[in-house]
């Protein structure tokens, strides 16, 4: 079982990957942490070509995607991302993955440090359901998007795409895109305000760079 | 071309090995400062070369492995050592790779070792053979390569000491290896495995029969020494775990024990054959070089002791594979490969197998290992650019 990445109950096709897909170069080298049973890694690999590496701290996911073919090695985001090198790689790319790490900021000082572009997705705390859920119930919201209770998700770090924000500002991250999503990966309130995002968004895609 | 070349055209080999010969002139030199000469290599090669000579793949065997990698053992009459790994439209599939397995330099089955004859003497060398390294070995077995024509590996894979001379390989030869798989393996060996193989030569040189390693001159053999040496090192490729399950207390052919020191449990008459068989196939000098070169390897060491250096600028695909329940080498010696390679962004792989086996998971059916392996050949023969299947013309034809 990977306990660090968890999808929505619902298994929407993967939009978000291939919007994920879309923003990465053909050719590039790119680090997937977090990389799951590799299937981002084989879109971008059929797709885009790429040098594709994968991190994944589920080891029967890791033989699985080593199985296919892919680069992938066993570890952890939070401990294993400071052996590699500075700018090694085009993107790294941290999917669903860092609500679930011990230390969020540490990851995506790492991920800006290794990679020139680092593509980071999250699900969206601020999401009108969430906020509804809590201020009706008075509990840890329960959604289709984020199905598990608070004492059983993997999920340790949520945060709203507005707290992202400001993560990126402390780290020096300079947004080049963000996009909200919806719990099917597919690309909403478009054009819409950062805060009108950040209450229909249910996932959201950030492309980042060091300031 | 030398006459190897008819090797290479070879679909099902012979059980007799073939042997490439160097001659006097073309000494091979030591890690130790000596020279080799001549030398032979003994090797086995299956499926076919292509005509662009790209799908070669070296495997290296373990301590007391062989190149006898597919065939039936000439000695034993047993199926090859890595036959659930190498054939036909196995993992190493012999219908798309031209798969060679060479003894090692300082073996004893065929290969110039110990049990060799001294050119000098006339006599086998005895101690008077120099002391190899893995890094010799590797030597060796690429000057095998060159000699079969081949410019550069596909890959180089084997589990263990093979394990290690696979890393060497990466290392010394970055340009000849598109890709490399170091299985239960270690880039240094440890304290705890240097004292194993200690007390195994310490019970190959307590034999009066050793005679002082001149025991073939003097017309004896140290048997009872290697076949000790052979139990001691048999456990620890076998995890408690194993052990127990195959024996528990079980007795051996017996209702009680007969307060004697006879084998009474079936562990100790297993550890008994398992070293009377041994010695049946096994030089024991031979035992005490090769377990002397794997002591001596350490390859950071070799490149300012940083791991990482030894690796730098590869441009090689690697797959590194461990097993949970192997103590000998176990999965943090892999990691601190990974972590090497990492620190250099190498492209890396790496698979920890759940398996009770221990050490010699890696010789047994372990399917998550198969899987890992072809996965990682499939994808590196595609970026390779082979044929998915092999309907090839042999080189050279």
């Amino acid at each position: 079982m990977d306990v660090r990445r968890k999808r929505p109950a619902r298994q929407p096709a993967r939009v978000d990957h291939l919007l994920i897909a879309e923003m990465v170069k053909p050719g590039a080298r790119v680090l997937d942490i977090g990389c799951g049973d590799g299937e981002l890694l084989s879109l971008l690999e059929a797709e885009r070509d790429v040098d594709g590496r994968g991190i994944e701290l589920s080891q029967s996911n890791v033989n699985l995607c080593v199985a296919k073919g892919l680069s992938v090695i066993q570890g952890d985001a939070d401990r294993d991302l400071v052996n590699f090198p500075e700018g090694s790689f085009d993107y790294a790319i941290l999917s669903q993955t860092l609500q679930a790490t011990r230390r969020p900021r540490h990851v995506l000082e790492q991920l800006l440090r290794i990679g020139r572009t680092a593509i980071v997705s999250f699900p969206n705390f601020g999401h009108w359901r969430i906020r509804l859920h809590l201020l009706l119930w008075g509990r840890m919201p329960v959604t289709p998007n984020l199905p598990e209770t608070w004492y059983n998700t993997p999920n340790i770090h949520y945060c709203t795409i507005k707290d992202f924000l400001d993560l990126c500002g402390e780290v020096g991250a300079t947004v080049e895109r963000s996009v909200a999503l919806n719990a099917y990966g597919t690309q909403i309130g478009k054009g819409l305000p950062l805060s009108w995002q950040n209450i229909i968004g249910e996932q959201a895609v950030f492309l980042l760079t060091k300031r | 071309m030398p006459p190897a070349t008819s090797a290479i055209t070879t679909v099902t080999p012979p059980a007799t090995a073939l042997v490439a010969h160097f001659a006097e002139d073309e000494p091979l030199r030591l890690d130790s400062g000596a020279l080799l000469a001549p030398f032979s290599i003994a090797y086995q090669t299956y499926g076919r070369l292509n005509a662009e000579r790209s799908n070669a793949v070296l495997v290296c065997h373990a301590l007391t492995g062989d190149q006898h990698v597919a065939n039936v053992h000439p000695i034993t009459a047993k199926p090859g050592w890595w036959e659930t790994v190498v054939g036909p439209g196995k993992p190493v599939d012999t219908d798309r790779y031209f798969v060679i397995c060479s003894n090692i330099i300082g073996g004893c089955m065929g290969s110039t070792g110990p049990s060799s004859a001294n050119p000098r003497t006339g006599g086998a060398y005895g101690l008077d053979f120099p002391v190899i390294t893995i890094r010799d070995m590797v030597r060796a077995q690429a000057r095998l390569i060159e000699r079969l024509g081949i410019p550069d590996l596909f890959c180089v894979i084997g589990g263990s000491m093979g394990g290690m001379q696979v890393l060497e390989w990466a290392a010394s030869y970055k340009e000849k290896v598109f890709s490399a798989v170091p299985i239960a393996t270690a880039a240094r060996h440890s304290s705890q495995n240097i004292a194993f193989h200690e007390v195994g030569r310490q019970a190959v040189m307590a034999d009066p029969d050793w005679r002082g390693g001149r025991y073939i001159a003097e017309g004896t053999a140290p048997r009872k020494g290697l076949a000790v040496a052979r139990m001691a090192a048999h456990i620890t490729y076998l995890s408690s775990k194993a052990l127990h399950e195959k024996f528990g207390r079980k007795l051996q052919d017996r209702e009680a024990v007969t307060f004697g020191f006879d084998a009474d449990f079936q562990v100790e008459s297993y550890l008994r054959y398992q070293g009377s068989a041994f010695v049946d196939r096994f030089d024991a000098n031979s035992y005490l070089y090769i377990t002397r070169a794997m002591d001596y390897f350490d390859l950071a060491a070799d490149h300012g002791g940083v791991l990482a250096n030894a690796f730098q600028g590869t441009r090689t695909r690697f797959c590194v594979v461990s097993f949970t329940s192997d103590w000998l080498y176990p999965t943090r010696e892999s990691r601190e490969i990974v972590r090497a390679l990492n620190a250099i962004a190498a492209n890396v792989s790496f698979v920890e197998i759940e398996s009770d086996k221990g050490h010699d998971a890696f010789l047994l059916h372990e399917p998550e290992l198969f899987g890992a392996i072809s996965g990682f050949l499939g994808a590196a023969a595609a970026r390779r650019g082979l044929p998915a299947s092999c309907d090839l013309e042999p080189a050279g034809a």
